[in-house]
């Protein structure tokens, strides 16, 4: 029990996936203009890594590591992603077409979201279990969530601002995202 | 300039894969700490970048248009497998320094971006050199991110002393934030002394106007679907 809220607590603040690891940096920057677009993509990218993690796990301790083709991860996980997304998506729209409205632009946009794909192979390289798998895919996209949501109420104060020129744009969004991986560097201290 | 040098051209300098296109920010915030990292990283990339453009601009008639960026993935998926495990077998200074992101350059925006954008209209020759330019400008990007964030982080460039010892170098270059802060700066040099970049692409997209070509390609058969 202590293992799996040390892993959830890991993924999602100390190892932070965006502000420590640098995944998903385009759609934590791209997407990160609205707060309540960010808390969408948020929502969809917690729902993907979750069942992502929990399925890529299933297949390489029961496909990949049986038949000793464990180096062919890369390959599988991506397809299983890909695959994963449209099915997904093709489930949502069917039967829940009010959330399918509201995360259904931001689905495509996982599938090329690094995050995926790097808590996928993470988790097969430190050994995690099933379980362990899903809960340190779940923690990852909650520090993902916290991450973009936190930005996205930086950057609405930082429209109302008077900027030197070249800072305005994507310097300044970079700038912020530097301070609040400082402040995230805190919690690095953080021991049980 | 015949057409082939003017690939190279293109993608070392006029549309920079890095400092123009802003695309592929991932691996360049991440590997940046040293500047050898840089150089590791880009060569890796432009490897699977110019097979890539290769195998796909020969496969072009081959392919339907339906199914392209499946069969993209997997070739570029594959590379990217064969690429790791040679690195793993003859350079592990490289596998340890760069870990994780070489599996990751799968999902690198560049590669499939080069893919739709250039490799599946032009002839083999035309797309090596394509590949070849825009993995060079790649490379040049991440080395001097990397020089100029060693050298702040630890007064070091490719491991050489440079900074004498009274100057004491910025701890927090070396570090998570360092990497942001390098590339802001690096953009908004490049905003004031006035050369155009994409970077309203980089913080501005809905989730439709997004970079990658897979996000764009989907996006078209949205839009598509709503007409």
């Amino acid at each position: 029990m202590k293992s799996l809220l040390l892993i959830l607590i890991s993924g999602a603040l100390i190892n932070n996936v965006v502000l420590n690891q640098f995944l998903g940096i385009c759609s934590f920057l791209g997407v990160s203009k609205q707060m309540k677009a960010s808390a969408s993509l948020g929502v969809a990218v917690i729902f993907v890594i979750t069942i992502a993690s929990a399925v890529a796990s299933l297949l390489y301790d029961y496909v990949l590591v049986p038949f000793n083709l464990t180096f062919m991860r890369t390959i599988v996980f991506i397809l299983v992603i890909a695959a994963l997304v449209q099915i997904v998506e093709m489930f949502l729209k069917k039967t829940s077409p009010a959330i399918y409205k509201a995360l259904g632009i931001f689905l495509p946009l996982i599938t090329t979201n690094c995050a995926v794909l790097g808590v996928a192979i993470d988790n097969a390289k430190f050994g995690y279990t099933f379980v362990e798998s899903v809960v340190s895919g779940f923690g990852v996209a909650v520090g993902y969530t916290i991450a973009i949501v936190l930005l996205a109420g930086i950057r609405s104060r930082i429209r109302e601002e008077d900027l030197p020129a070249p800072l305005r744009g994507a310097p300044i969004v970079l700038i912020s995202a530097a301070l609040m991986s400082i402040a995230f560097m805190g919690f690095s201290k953080l021991s049980f | 300039m015949n057409k082939y040098t003017e690939r190279l051209y293109n993608g070392l300098i006029k549309e920079n894969p890095t400092m123009v296109l802003m695309l592929g920010m991932c691996p360049t915030l991440a590997v940046s700490k040293f500047a050898m990292n840089g150089i590791y990283m880009g060569l890796s990339t432009t490897a699977v970048l110019v097979f890539s453009n290769l195998i796909i601009s020969l496969l072009r008639r081959v392919i339907p248009n339906e199914v392209r960026l499946p069969a993209y993935i997997v070739i570029v998926a594959s590379l990217v497998t064969v690429t790791e495990l040679l690195i793993k077998a003859y350079l592990p200074a490289a596998d340890e320094a760069l870990g994780l992101y070489i599996p990751l350059i799968v999902v690198n925006c560049i590669i499939l971006g080069r893919a739709e954008a250039y490799a599946n209209k032009h002839e083999p020759g035309l797309a090596i050199m394509d590949g070849l330019g825009m993995g060079l400008g790649f490379t040049v990007a991440l080395t001097l991110a990397g020089i100029l964030r060693e050298l702040l982080g630890q007064g070091t460039v490719f491991g050489i002393q440079v900074l004498p010892d009274s100057v004491s170098p910025v701890g927090i270059f070396a570090q998570a934030p360092g990497a942001f802060l390098v590339i802001a700066l690096f953009i908004a040099f490049m905003n004031a002394i006035g050369i155009k970049t994409r970077q309203r692409q980089l913080v501005e997209n809905d989730g439709c106007s997004g970079n990658c070509a897979a996000c764009a390609m989907s996006c078209d058969e949205r839009k598509e679907e709503a007409k």
